[in-house]
């Protein structure tokens, strides 16, 4: 995941900067300690939410970052923004090192990278006004914006689709979509680079989801904001980012462009992601479909997981060596650059059906065998 | 809401292979805000051995529909008025001692959250043998070993055991394994699942809906399968009901609604899903405003406020002021013509669903 770091002075500009990396992360580390005992409590374990994690987000891009529940994708993105302490590795943003920064190094970049929140039902504050939730983040900074703080606050209920006349109301009296676009109207108040974005449209009903993820895309687009894109929906995921990983118990198992990752994996298990995904099929001609993978089980404990690759206990191609040897995330021959797949026996790039389905569920296997 | 004298839709008379029919449903809930209409006139029909996928934003009335159908809302602040008749018997009037025989034996259901829906009290083994027990009369030995053979039927590993723990000792994907071995184990005619996968990862997401629809071809049940992912729905269903604002808007086959969707709001849904196949210049085309209130529903047609077809319509103030009707077969609740319907979907959705 690491190209060639050439890291930017702070003062560079934007210009013809698509490559510039904003944010490099490297070998980022959260474990989680596990009390137990009696009578005297300690540490009996770790959860390793994080392991090892390398990416790179360049300037005014879309990085999406998908996975399942558990597998330390909104640890990374509360590591990046420093709401909690990583245990090892490092954050860079612009070639500065924020994993150890003290809250005094660390006060002008925060006004840089901001956070929207999955839930818009806990993530405002319900005792104040919707003009002082979004003007909140100006005080603490200091800022004193162009003809004052109520007139930018207007100004951002603008760009969000929303009546600046109701700066003065609270957050029940707007509706779940509404509250997401507050959230995203706060994120924007400090015009930062970068934006963690975790799972923002999960809670929304589709036809309101649309609206709050073309939103996105029209902030990242007209105001050249990077994002990191964390998001457990495939499809969403796909229309918002240029560049994907994908995560798997604490590890980015591949990461690539879009179009790599989504018609030419390697990974097992982006195979069997991508499968998994329910679609609607709207052409008249059936088009000989997807590949069907059906796993079996859910995903290991964090707590301990596999020794070696970490997908091998659900993976039908696991051998010897993945048990014993730990995949490196590398460029497999063949692979776009910067399309890296950490796999031993990794799967040819198709997503086409195959001539035999991969059924390891054993209850399925059973039930589909009776029937031929 | 509109007076409906004449009531939506009159479904041809329940056929021989009807297992349930619900007839002009109405169901509101007293509040303190007011009376919320949660379903307003609504009739279907399932077939023994289909699948009915309702699909449906929150507040559609599908969850509601079902909980009716069991007999599970509060009466104390719940009107239910209409039909509901589960092979030719009435549940609507039914005696609270009737429904107790039913639930359980001949209708069953699938929750959402698993965690919530089993008890943290006792072992998967017990709740799933408690309902085979009581309707089938079965000794407590007999229960239990066929709760095992339930279990191993839905894929836990090492049933035997397994039926001795209690669900939080469960991972997600094997407690929703759980849920579907308590309702199916006395072989019920009908199976309710409400959002039976919403909760889950994709990967385990597919093995439960490949689980049931195999289950399903082995036991011959019914099954109403409630969703808001029209993708789940595709894979799952046989015939589809998009309901919106407490009644249905549009029915058909899955091929019938998913490829020559008629009403405005299914191809509002369509257009502003996002597809792994959809191409990524096209933005999503979100449906404009949010889902109205159920304490007052808009006049006329429930979509109109968010309609964009409305100005079609030859007399414009018929989606203001009446309620479209939607027949008892394929068909949708708009004011447009059939032959706008068509054209409409061709020249104008289907370009943009690529």
């Amino acid at each position: 995941m690491k190209e060639d770091l050439v890291l930017p002075s702070p003062r560079e500009t934007a210009e013809g900067a698509a490559r510039e990396p904003l944010l490099d992360v490297s070998g980022l580390t959260k474990h989680f300690p596990v009390k137990g005992g009696f009578p005297i409590r300690r540490t009996v374990g770790h959860v390793q939410a994080v392991d090892g994690v390398d990416l790179t987000v360049h300037v005014g891009e879309s990085f999406g970052l998908v996975g399942e529940s558990g597998c330390g994708k909104s640890t990374t993105g509360r590591l990046i923004t420093r709401l909690l302490e990583p245990t090892s590795g490092t954050i860079s943003y612009r070639g500065q090192d924020i994993s150890r920064a003290s809250r005094k190094e660390l006060a002008p970049i925060r006004s840089e990278i901001q956070m929207i929140f999955q839930d818009p039902y806990s993530s405002l504050n319900p005792r104040q006004t919707v003009g002082k939730i979004i003007s909140n983040p100006m005080e603490i900074n200091g800022i004193e914006p162009e003809g004052g703080r109520e007139k930018r606050v207007r100004e951002l209920l603008e760009i969000v689709g929303l009546n600046p006349e109701h700066f003065n109301r609270f957050p029940h009296e707007f509706s779940g979509g509404q509250r997401q676009r507050i959230g995203v109207a706060r994120a924007l108040a400090l015009e930062p680079k970068l934006i963690v974005a975790d799972e923002p449209v999960s809670a929304l009903d589709v036809s309101i989801q649309a609206q709050v993820v073309n939103l996105l895309q029209k902030v990242q687009k007209e105001l050249g904001i990077a994002f990191l894109f964390i998001a457990h929906d495939l499809a969403v995921v796909r229309h918002f980012s240029q560049r994907v990983a994908v995560m798997y118990l604490g590890k980015i198992i591949e990461v690539g462009d879009r179009d790599s990752i989504y018609t030419r994996p390697r990974h097992p298990y982006t195979h069997a992601l991508l499968s998994a995904v329910p679609e609607v099929n709207l052409s008249d001609e059936d088009t000989g479909g997807r590949e069907r993978i059906r796993l079996a089980g859910d995903v290991p404990s964090p707590i301990s997981p596999p020794s070696g690759c970490r997908f091998r206990t659900r993976c039908w191609k696991a051998q010897d060596k993945c048990a014993t040897e730990e995949p490196p995330l590398i460029q497999i021959s063949g692979n776009r650059a910067g399309h890296l797949t950490a796999c031993h026996f990794p799967e040819e790039p198709t997503i086409e059906a195959r001539d035999e389905d991969i059924v390891l569920d054993p209850a399925l296997a059973a039930l589909e065998e009776s029937e031929d | 809401m509109t007076t409906l004298t004449k009531e939506a839709g009159t479904p041809s008379p329940a056929g021989a292979g009807t297992l349930l029919s619900v007839r002009d449903l109405h169901v509101s809930f007293k509040t303190e805000d007011g009376i919320v209409k949660a379903v307003n006139g609504l009739s279907f029909d399932l077939q023994r051995g289909r699948t009915l996928g309702i699909v449906g934003e929150s507040g559609s009335g599908k969850s509601v529909t079902n909980l009716t159908v069991l007999g599970l809302h509060n009466p104390q602040f719940t009107t239910v008025e209409g039909e509901i008749l589960l092979e030719g018997q009435e549940l609507t009037t039914a005696r609270e001692s009737e429904l107790e025989k039913l639930r359980g034996n001949k209708v069953a259901m699938i929750f959402q959250d698993p965690l919530t829906a089993l008890s943290p009290y006792y072992t998967v083994g017990r709740q799933i043998a408690e309902p085979y027990m009581k309707h089938n009369g079965a000794s407590k030995r007999a229960a239990w070993d066929r709760a095992v053979e339930m279990l191993g039927k839905v894929g836990i590993p090492n049933p035997k055991e397994r039926a001795k723990d209690y669900p939080h000792q469960f991972s997600g994907g094997m407690r929703q394994r759980a849920m579907i071995a308590m309702a199916l184990v006395c072989d019920p005619d009908l199976l309710i699942a409400d959002e039976p996968t919403t909760a889950l990862d994709v990967t385990v997401q597919a093995q439960i809906l490949d689980l049931l629809k195999d289950l399903q071809q082995e036991f011959g049940t019914g099954i109403i399968f409630i969703t808001h992912d029209l993708g789940v729905i595709a894979d799952m269903a046989d015939d589809i009901m998009v309901m919106y604002a407490g009644g249905a808007v549009e029915r058909g086959t899955v091929d019938e609604v998913l490829r020559s969707p008629q009403h405005p709001y299914t191809w509002g849904l369509l257009n502003s899903m996002p597809r792994l196949d959809a191409d990524l210049d096209a933005p999503l085309e979100p449906i404009p405003g949010a889902p109205p209130s159920l304490l007052t529903p808009p006049s006329g047609c429930p979509f109109h406020p968010r309609c964009t077809f409305q100005d079609r319509v030859e007399f414009r103030d018929r989606c203001v002021d009446v309620r479209p009707l939607l027949g008892p077969d394929r068909g949708s609740a708009c004011h447009l013509t059939a032959e706008q319907k068509r054209t409409i979907f061709i020249e104008e959705i289907k370009p943009r669903l690529g």
